[in-house]
């Protein structure tokens, strides 16, 4: 199939950036979408252009690393997949690709498609763990049973990839799916009980230092969200809040 | 001239390490916060490392090439993490686990080595559990284990098909924590380009800020490389795109030995390429196996008519399709180690028999244990006389239960309905037992320099089995590292902080910025990727399931000749101080087309055949690898002399004291 690109190019943090018009050709409806950017890619460097920054790694929907906007939406028109896991076949001859980076003022364009997304790892660094030495002279692993149930929902929202969808389709963008998939995992477990109230305080505070948006759920998140994050973690996010701080 | 010293501790295997640890060199906690490390890589093996070599004290720097030290590629790792924890109770011990261990790598590995990793392998379930890694638990809320091929009992951890996920959240958060205090500063999307030796140490790094192009200098008094397997030079691999072998590489150039290159594990249910663009090849989980049976056409043409697309799977009756592995191997049936069903599934392709258009598949049927599900369903359902289509449906609805996520995703790529029709599946290159040499301390041969995880060699032998990359990972980072780097760095205690201005560094960081000069000055005529996809070419073609003399040593004289042409022709747009990912790419292809050959080099040299280690000269009368154990019962260990041709081999001549040597058989 032949397609027309419109995609965003900013060569750095101060450039203001703008969309510009790109063709190709006899793409195969085999080719997932990073695959499709690869032609274009190789054919812009044999004709000694600038080949469009994007971030990718493990190309199999996991790591988190690719983003991208796709004609509007997080990772793409399909459903619970990232971006390298597009198909083109979701596309059809002659149609117009919109390609834009994540947009939300806490991810600051670093060149082309490509966003900084430190304020993630800041709110981690606040409080997304337990404080446990790994030393290993824990207790046994079996010496606290955890109802399935409670570890099938915590592990549900550590499935989160940590690649900032939800805050590029909430119109506030805001971080509320991402933090809230974080202290849910922990307050679903009886390891992270202890210490549960500093850490949903703490990287709520971050979340906000950050200048992501409030939450007025709207639900984009949980739609766009490639691992199916529920939204009802953001309830129980709020609920733990509100028991911190009163 | 180096030699190899294992230091494998005296005593009896059980007791080893226990004993070891009584009389290691600490270093006083006080004197830990004036001790610098460099922890290269952020996956299990470095995230963990860096998380508890902070907790000690020590002062430490990590690097990760992506965004985030969560992004490592452990994270894709699905089945499981193995550990003698023994809550089946089906007879596992540590014992058991080194032994499976052992046997599975083809003997070919170190015996010490993996009995401690047996030995904390129960640890790691504990500190992982502690760290509140969402295991998958029973209605009791006991974890639950599961199967894993190769071993006979039950005990794999799981956390659903994203085991490496949870795990390596657990190690970041680990990370996290440490940073947040000061402990670790971490290095987001830098990459190692050179180590740094002073007075035959290691004492530091040059790196390349991605983001602004800067070149860096950092100082330590160890540095470790964590930095994964190089199945990428392949070009096409399960690995992600950035995963590399620069860091592993460089260190080798600088005197530390690479040990078994050739051992290689090339997994057999992976989704097959469909054309000359794919950029990646996808992992099908192992767990597959247990109900998809392995088979293709028995008769030439209905191969040939598959091919061409005039007839489809479920149209073959059944009496004309050949389950080979089951037909070679009646005992494990479909569950063979990787290896054998990999090689397995080649020769039938080679032989005309694949199942797409480029020949190069074989299906995976769920048909039969969508059948068998279903009838036991609808016994358990009380639905006698049950029609066909019932039976169909209240199977799948199991099928869907147990593999839902990876079904999804293969209908996502190909764009069929595995419930309905076979799956497709082709070998394709996994993970890399060979690396970077390393005594039982984890030291390489340059003293200060460690190497864990994928990235040294020592613990799966010519074969990994399933479930243990990740185990192997966290034990380096958690348990075995922590300790032994202790008795290195108590002589340092001294030492003070290494200064970055010594002439050292000033040569190393000449090096790495004329490198990088050379690629953006070049102006040559091809990309980085079409010289990759060369050398990915002939590494499959050559030296990938089945190797023979005349292919190797082709090989070796072709890799040569794509490396002279890349030096000559390769064409880097952009500039030196950006963001520039050709840039990235022309560096870590460079080092792969040293890497390849020195990899055909290793496979021409060890005449024999073992585990992932394929020689077509070297099989028994029934076409089974064929090991030598009177030859070649050794670690081959490769010195560095200014061309992979020239590399002079050092043996490290392996004992199996606890472990009889036999001839591994799954018929």
């Amino acid at each position: 199939m032949n397609l027309t690109l419109k995609i965003w190019r900013q060569k750095g943090p101060q450039d203001k950036g703008r969309m510009v018009e790109y063709k190709v050709t006899d793409i195969s409806e085999h080719m997932s979408f990073l695959e499709m950017m690869d032609v274009l890619n190789e054919s812009l460097v044999a004709k000694d252009e600038e080949p469009i920054a994007f971030d990718h790694d493990c190309r199999e929907g996991i790591c988190g690393m690719c983003s991208l906007q796709i004609n509007g939406e997080a990772h793409g028109p399909d459903r619970g997949i990232t971006t390298c896991q597009l198909h083109m076949r979701m596309f059809k001859d002659g149609d117009t690709i919109y390609i834009e980076p994540f947009r939300a003022n806490a991810f600051p364009v670093i060149k082309d498609l490509v966003v900084d997304r430190m304020a993630f790892e800041r709110i981690q660094q606040a409080g997304g763990y337990i404080s446990v030495n790994t030393s290993g002279n824990t207790q046994d692993a079996n010496s606290i049973p955890i109802s399935k149930h409670n570890a099938d929902l915590s592990m549900d929202a550590a499935s989160c990839i940590g690649c900032g969808a939800c805050v590029a389709s909430c119109k506030n963008s805001s971080a509320m799916l991402f933090v809230a998939a974080k202290v849910s995992q922990f307050a679903l477990l009886p390891q992270g009980k202890v210490e549960a109230k500093d850490r949903v305080k703490n990287m709520v505070m971050q979340m906000d230092l950050e200048g992501f948006g409030n939450c007025t759920n709207t639900g984009a998140c949980e739609i766009e969200c490639p691992k199916g994050i529920s939204i009802e973690n953001i309830a129980r996010l709020n609920r733990e809040y509100l028991a911190a701080t009163i | 001239m180096t030699t190899l010293n294992s230091r494998i501790p005296e005593g009896p295997i059980k007791d080893k390490w226990t004993l070891y640890k009584d009389k290691i060199n600490l270093v006083n906690p006080a004197n830990k916060r004036n001790i610098d490390i460099i922890v290269i890589g952020t996956g299990l093996a470095g995230g963990s490392a860096a998380a508890t070599l902070a907790e000690l004290g020590y002062s430490v720097k990590a690097f990760a090439y992506q965004d985030s030290p969560r992004r490592a590629h452990s994270i894709a790792a699905q089945g499981g993490i193995n550990a003698s924890k023994n809550y089946m109770g089906d007879g596992d011990s540590n014992y058991r686990l080194f032994y499976d261990t052992v046997k599975g790598g083809d003997y070919r590995s170190r015996e010490a080595n993996v009995y401690r990793l047996a030995e904390v392998s129960g640890n790691i379930i504990d500190q992982c559990v502690a760290q509140g890694v969402p295991f998958a638990r029973d209605y009791g809320g006991l974890l639950d284990n599961r199967s894993f091929g190769g071993v006979l009992v039950s005990r794999t951890f799981y956390a659903k098909g994203q085991t490496g996920q949870q795990l390596l959240l657990g190690a970041y958060s680990a990370m996290n924590r440490q940073i947040a205090r000061g402990k670790i500063e971490m290095f987001n999307r830098h990459e190692m380009l050179d180590v740094v030796k002073i007075d035959g140490k290691a004492r530091g790094i040059i790196a390349r800020d991605l983001i602004t192009g800067e070149i860096e200098r950092h100082s330590a008094h160890a540095v470790v490389i964590a930095t994964g397997g190089y199945g990428n030079v392949y070009f096409l691999s399960t690995n992600a795109m950035g995963s590399n072998a620069t860091a592993a590489w460089k260190i080798h150039k600088k005197g530390a030995f690479f040990a078994n290159p050739c051992f290689t594990q090339i997994h057999p249910t992976c989704i097959p390429r469909s054309g000359d663009y794919q950029s990646k090849l996808t992992l099908m989980s192992e767990s597959l196996r247990n109900d998809g049976r392995i088979w293709v056409p028995a008769k030439i043409e209905d191969a040939q008519a598959i091919q061409q697309k005039k007839l489809k799977p479920i149209q073959i009756a059944e009496e004309n399709r050949d389950y080979f592995l089951e037909r070679r191997y009646p005992a494990f049936g479909n569950l063979v180690p990787r290896d054998v069903a990999s090689r397995a599934a080649k020769e039938r392709c080679d032989a005309g028999f694949g199942v797409n258009a480029t020949g190069e598949a074989v299906y995976l049927d769920f048909a039969a244990a969508i059948k068998r599900y279903g009838t036991e369903q609808a016994k358990i359902h009380g639905i006698n006389n049950a029609s066909t289509e019932k039976i169909t449906e209240l199977g799948a609805a199991v099928i869907e239960e147990k593999y839902g996520n990876l079904f999804q995703m293969y209908e996502k790529i190909i764009d069929e309905n595995p419930y309905k029709t076979p799956m497709m599946i082709y070998p394709a290159t996994h993970y890399t037992m060979g690396g970077v040499w390393v005594d039982y301390n984890l030291m390489t041969t340059v003293p200060g320099l460690y190497c864990i995880g994928e990235a040294n060699f020592s613990d799966h032998g010519a074969n990994r089995l399933g479930a243990s990359a990740l185990m192997q990972g966290l034990a380096d980072g958690y348990f075995v590292l922590p300790y032994t780097i202790g008795d290195y760095l108590a002589d340092d205690i001294r030492t003070g902080k290494i200064k970055i201005d010594s002439p050292e560094f000033d040569e190393a960081e000449k090096s790495v910025k004329d490198q990088l000069n050379f690629f953006i000055n070049n102006k040559g005529t091809h990309t980085v990727d079409y010289y990759h996809k060369r050398l990915g070419q002939v590494m499959w073609d050559k030296v990938g399931m089945a190797r023979n003399e005349k292919g190797l040593k082709e090989a070796i004289t072709e890799i040569q000749e794509i490396r002279e042409d890349f030096w000559k022709n390769v064409k880097v747009p952009g500039s030196l101080n950006e963001f520039n990912q050709e840039l990235e790419k022309a560096g870590r292809v460079a080092d792969f087309l040293e890497l390849g050959e020195l990899f055909a080099k290793d496979a021409l040299e060890r005449e024999e055949s073992c585990g992932g280690h394929f020689r077509e000269e070297h099989i028994t009368d029934d076409g089974e690898a064929k090991r030598d154990d009177a030859n070649f019962a050794y670690v081959a260990a490769w010195e560095y002399t200014g061309k992979p041709s020239e590399a002079i081999l050092h043996k490290e001549q392996l004992e199996f004291k606890d472990i009889e040597l036999k001839t591994r058989s799954y018929k």
